[in-house]
């Protein structure tokens, strides 16, 4: 008999079996349900070839086409996924863990890519600017690279040079904000905080007028946004260190105390400082993005600094995501925590809501105007955010969805009213612009309106909704603060609508440039969607009410 | 050891980073400690990870450095052309827009 097989058995005298080794599971992933951000994705990659393969006359074309397909083609497939029940009864967590596809995810990606949808025709609009050399040219500069009124940059505008990889960049932004508002654990949510975050920033820096100040606003967002994401990757660790483990539903379960108890656990959970304090700077790294008032001063600056047509996307788009993933965190993650969290947020939105309107009417120049209309409305959004109840849910869903596409629409009719040197954003030149351009001062009008929330404006609905989940919800001073703010909001608004029809224009004053159907068509729909969600909401509250359960 | 101790040592790299970006004028130094910021909340998972025994906070922190290397990509394009542009990369000097 041969030693070798004596051996298993006297070798089990001293040893026990070890259990088998944990190996990784092969990721089983749900193509289908993740086909809206795969798509966009995809068409982004497919921007980055054009770009690199394509002769420079036949990009633009191209990369309108791309994008537009794209994001129709992805909005398609939100709505499929909406009608198979994914969005009620079949929602659930894909991509082992990663991605939630539900009501409000679902519900939100469509928001972010019809706004997007319509933020490509305002990128790809060549008629506003005088013709450079003999070519249309859009608001993005000729070359990023070059130095602003330099050698390099003249031949680049001689040469016909536009920045094409612009519509990449937007669809990389759009594929992370499709992403944040679904993420299911906090590393998702930080990787997509950054695929989105890091295109924005090169889009600021991208204008073809007034590029220092372009530079700047870009400068500004990128070193604030790192540092609030470093807050936020931190409070991931902390919560990770208090919970082990990322995912929501986990975190969640740690919370209420139902988690199957380890010896790492039951010692990390008796240290509530890292509960609260990784809640803390998750929540700061999200408010910085939503734009909240202690973490807001990035946004006049940006607001102003960007090509407008960028400002238009990201005021709308950011916003929506952001909200996104905070009410997911909110109310996924930290529903056992609300006694800590809600008094610190009921402190937020009044400071919001306060402070965004306070200074706004100081404001001199329009884009800045509507950076702090910005702030004040995510002070509105926070209320209904407060409310922890399903009201809260559809309310905000709904609000963001009246919301982004008035910002879009605004900041479109922004970039019409030129002189000289660009946009002429300074209020002063605004003066008299009903006399000599009614149909453009009107449009704008109704914009302002709906940001004040006059009725039958689909802010008015909005902000309906929100603050009855508000009060239902037991924040009855929040809302009273919340009516009082809007009124002086309201006061602004009301002041450039005076300015635009009642005073006289200035014989230098700025012109208003007739756009090709493309940004007509963008401006267009904001009114539209802002007409129609005020006058009939019913069924767009109702698709927000069905929309709003979360997945755990 | 305990392993307690590199999360002093984690949280106290976070706040140098945080201090720094606050106080420091130039660009390029600003987002170095941005990323020092980053490093610390890498040793913090990776602490983290020992701690409770699962492989999740060393995976994070993977992932992590990819973000950042991306982030520096970006942030230096943009510090670099801001510079070229005024010969400054000094926070300070990037005043044109004010209430």
């Amino acid at each position: 008999m041969s030693a070798s097989a004596i051996a298993p058995s006297v070798h089990s005298l001293w040893t026990t079996a070890a259990p088998a080794t944990e190996k990784f599971p092969t990721p089983h992933i749900e193509y289908a349900q993740l086909s809206p951000t795969l798509i966009v994705f995809g068409v982004a990659a497919l921007g980055v070839l054009v770009e690199a393969f394509l002769p420079r006359k036949s990009r633009y074309t191209a990369q309108v086409g791309l994008a537009v397909v794209g994001l129709a083609a992805a909005f398609a497939a939100i709505v499929a996924l909406a009608e198979k029940g994914y969005g009620t009864t079949k929602a659930h967590i894909a991509a082992m863990g990663a991605v939630a596809v539900d009501g409000p995810a679902l519900f939100l990606q469509g928001t972010i890519l019809l706004v997007a949808l319509v933020a490509v025709f305002t990128f790809a609009e060549r008629r506003l600017d005088p013709k450079a050399h003999g070519r249309h040219v859009d608001s993005f500069a000729a070359q990023g690279s070059a130095v602003p009124g330099g050698d390099q940059e003249r031949a680049a505008v001689r040469a016909g040079f536009t920045t094409t990889e612009v519509f990449p960049l937007l669809m990389f932004a759009v594929g992370g904000m499709l992403i944040f508002p679904a993420a299911n654990d906090l590393l998702t949510l930080f990787v997509a905080l950054e695929v989105f975050s890091l295109p924005l920033y090169i889009l600021c820096a991208l204008a073809r007028r007034n590029r220092l100040m372009s530079q700047e606003s870009a400068v500004k967002y990128f070193l604030l946004g790192a540092f609030s994401s470093a807050f936020l990757l931190f409070g991931i660790a902390l919560l990770y260190g208090y919970a082990g483990t990322v995912s929501y539903s986990g975190i969640a379960s740690v919370i209420d105390g139902t988690a199957k108890t380890t010896p790492a656990l039951a010692s990390s959970t008796q240290n509530d400082a890292l509960l609260l304090i990784g809640l803390a700077m998750v929540t700061v790294g999200l408010l910085f993005k939503v734009g909240a008032v202690p973490f807001h001063m990035w946004t006049p600056d940006v607001y102003q600094g960007a090509p407008t047509p960028v400002t238009g996307f990201m005021a709308a788009a950011t916003k929506v995501a952001a909200f996104g993933a905070l009410l997911r965190l909110l109310y996924v993650v930290l529903p056992g925590m609300r006694w800590d969290w809600r008094p610190v947020m009921w402190g937020v939105a009044i400071v919001t809501m306060v402070i965004g309107a306070v200074i706004a009417v100081t404001q001199t120049d329009v884009k800045r105007l509507l950076a702090y209309s910005s702030i004040a409305h995510a002070g509105f959004i926070l209320a209904g955010v407060i409310a922890i109840d399903k009201s809260g849910v559809s309310s905000v869903l709904f609000y963001l969805a009246a919301y982004s596409f008035v910002t879009l629409g605004a900041f479109a009719v922004v970039t019409l009213v030129r002189d000289a040197g660009g946009e002429a954003t300074h209020l002063s030149r605004w003066a008299g612009l009903g006399r000599r351009s009614p149909l453009v001062a009107a449009v704008f009008a109704v914009f302002l309106l709906a940001f004040a929330g006059i009725p039958l404006t689909s802010g008015f609905a909005g902000k309906f909704a929100v603050f009855k989940a508000a009060a239902q919800g037991g924040a009855m001073p929040l809302v009273i603060v919340g009516v009082i703010s809007s009124a002086i909001a309201a006061f602004f608004y009301i002041r450039v609508i005076v300015l635009m029809f009642f005073s006289e224009p200035k014989a230098d004053g700025p012109s208003v440039a007739v756009p090709s159907p493309l940004t007509s068509t963008a401006i267009a729909v904001g009114v539209a969607v802002t007409v129609v969600l005020g006058l009939a909401p019913q069924y767009f509250l109702d698709l927000a009410d069905k929309a709003g359960v979360f997945v755990r | 050891m305990n392993p307690a101790n590199y999360l002093y040592l984690a949280a106290l790299l976070f706040t140098i980073g945080a201090a720094g970006v606050l106080i420091r004028r130039n660009a390029i130094v600003v987002f170095m400690c941005v990323e020092l910021m980053l490093n610390a909340c890498n040793l913090a998972f990776v602490t983290f990870s020992r701690m409770h025994g699962n492989l999740d906070g060393q995976v994070i922190a993977f992932f992590t450095m990819v973000v950042a290397a991306a982030e520096v990509v970006v942030g230096l394009a943009i510090i670099v052309s801001i510079f070229r542009s005024r010969h400054s990369a000094s926070v300070d000097d990037a005043n044109l827009m004010k209430l």
